[in-house]
């Protein structure tokens, strides 16, 4: 029960970050939004494990924990290779 | 080599932690390969004392419950302000001076501004540090140094002080 | 005994779910990116952390605790890192934070004040 309560505050922030990374003007608010669902994302997997009652979720968590930083990094310095973009691009 | 020993402890430790079967031919696997990916990773010559700083361990002892107090500290701080309907900020980017002999010291310097909520370290070059606060008082503080003069004091321990 | 773990664990879960979103309702009201960034490291840090202390109080003294004891060593380490590479790469593509005080008198650290474009 606790942990179902738990839950559902943070999707509900989940879905904070999502219309922030919907909205958000430049293109580093995109990014910042998309590490944020990943911290979410991870703290949700493991809860989802309590819910469930299966820990094998929490490999899971371990494994996203890694490849969010990963992924951040990696479009970060995609776009500083590239040209920069601010204000980001119209859309098309 | 002391740093391959710990590496190695370190990687099969996290083994056992992940695999959770505690049969013999496992461990013999997991010993096998945690060394493996550890002699792979001394070839790129990423073991040694800046990536894995065992000596600091002693000191974390005290220095991480005093850096999760000062999260929680300002983490409360920079709740109150987001809630307040007035949202009373003052962005400030300010340089402030970073007394940090090596290059471990300084990481953890501008990863513990980084980590505490309302300050963010943007650049770091040589022995200045650029922070962006959310308020000018809490630029103040760090301008202040007490957090430098711990992080100090946790890299150096002895010899430094 | 076990009646005041899950209390305890209760609050911590609940402070927990509340700093999360504390941390996105900040981000969705700071006006830009870089004070965006202090809201989410409330998430990072606080948010997170108090979630992780009230599942390890729940899970005991097992596995299940050490790997989640993991999940939040790396997050913290981790998050750092990945808001400084942003704030760094914001500031290089030419985004200029909405300043109060310059206390920098232009120079940053690294640049030179005639780059600033």
């Amino acid at each position: 029960m606790m942990f179902f309560a738990a839950t559902i505050a943070v999707l509900v922030s989940l879905g904070l970050a999502l219309v922030r990374a919907l909205l958000g003007p430049t293109l580093f608010d995109r990014v910042l939004a998309g590490n944020t669902i990943g911290t979410l994302a991870v703290l949700t997997l493991a809860l989802i494990g309590f819910v469930t009652g299966r820990p094998e979720f929490l490999d899971i968590a371990i494994l996203y924990t890694l490849l969010n930083l990963i992924g951040t990094i990696a479009v970060l310095r995609y776009f500083k290779l590239s040209e920069p973009v601010v204000p980001a691009a119209p859309e098309e | 080599m002391l740093y391959f020993a710990s590496a190695v402890i370190i990687t099969y430790f996290f083994w056992l932690v992940l695999s959770g079967h505690y049969t013999l031919l496992l461990m013999v696997i997991g010993a096998v390969s945690s060394l493996l990916v550890v002699m792979l990773a001394s070839r790129m010559a990423v073991v040694d004392r800046e990536g894995h700083p065992i000596d600091l361990v002693g000191r974390a002892i005290w220095f991480w419950p005093w850096l999760v107090w000062q999260i929680v500290k300002s983490g409360i701080d920079v709740s109150r302000i987001i809630l307040s309907p007035s949202l009373p900020i003052s962005p400030t980017l300010i340089n402030v001076r970073a007394t940090q002999k090596s290059a471990v010291g300084l990481v953890t310097y501008a990863n513990s501004i980084t980590l505490t909520p309302g300050t963010v370290s943007v650049e770091v070059e040589g022995d200045e540090i650029t922070v962006h606060a959310i308020t000018y008082a809490g630029a103040q503080d760090l301008a202040e140094g007490d957090m430098d003069r711990t992080v100090s004091r946790f890299e150096g321990g002895r010899r430094a002080q | 005994m076990e009646q005041i773990i899950d209390i305890v664990s209760w609050v911590f879960l609940i402070a927990g779910g509340l700093f999360c979103v504390i941390g996105t309702v900040g981000m969705m009201r700071m006006p830009d990116m870089f004070t965006r960034l202090h809201a989410a490291s409330i998430v990072d840090t606080l948010g997170m952390g108090f979630l992780i202390v009230g599942m390890v109080l729940q899970a005991g003294f097992t596995l299940v605790a050490a790997k989640l004891i993991i999940i939040a060593a790396l997050i913290l380490l981790t998050s750092p890192v990945a808001t400084h590479a942003l704030a760094q790469a914001a500031l290089h593509a030419g985004l200029r934070p909405k300043l109060d005080h310059d206390e920098t008198g232009g120079h940053i650290a690294g640049e030179d004040a005639s780059s600033n474009s």
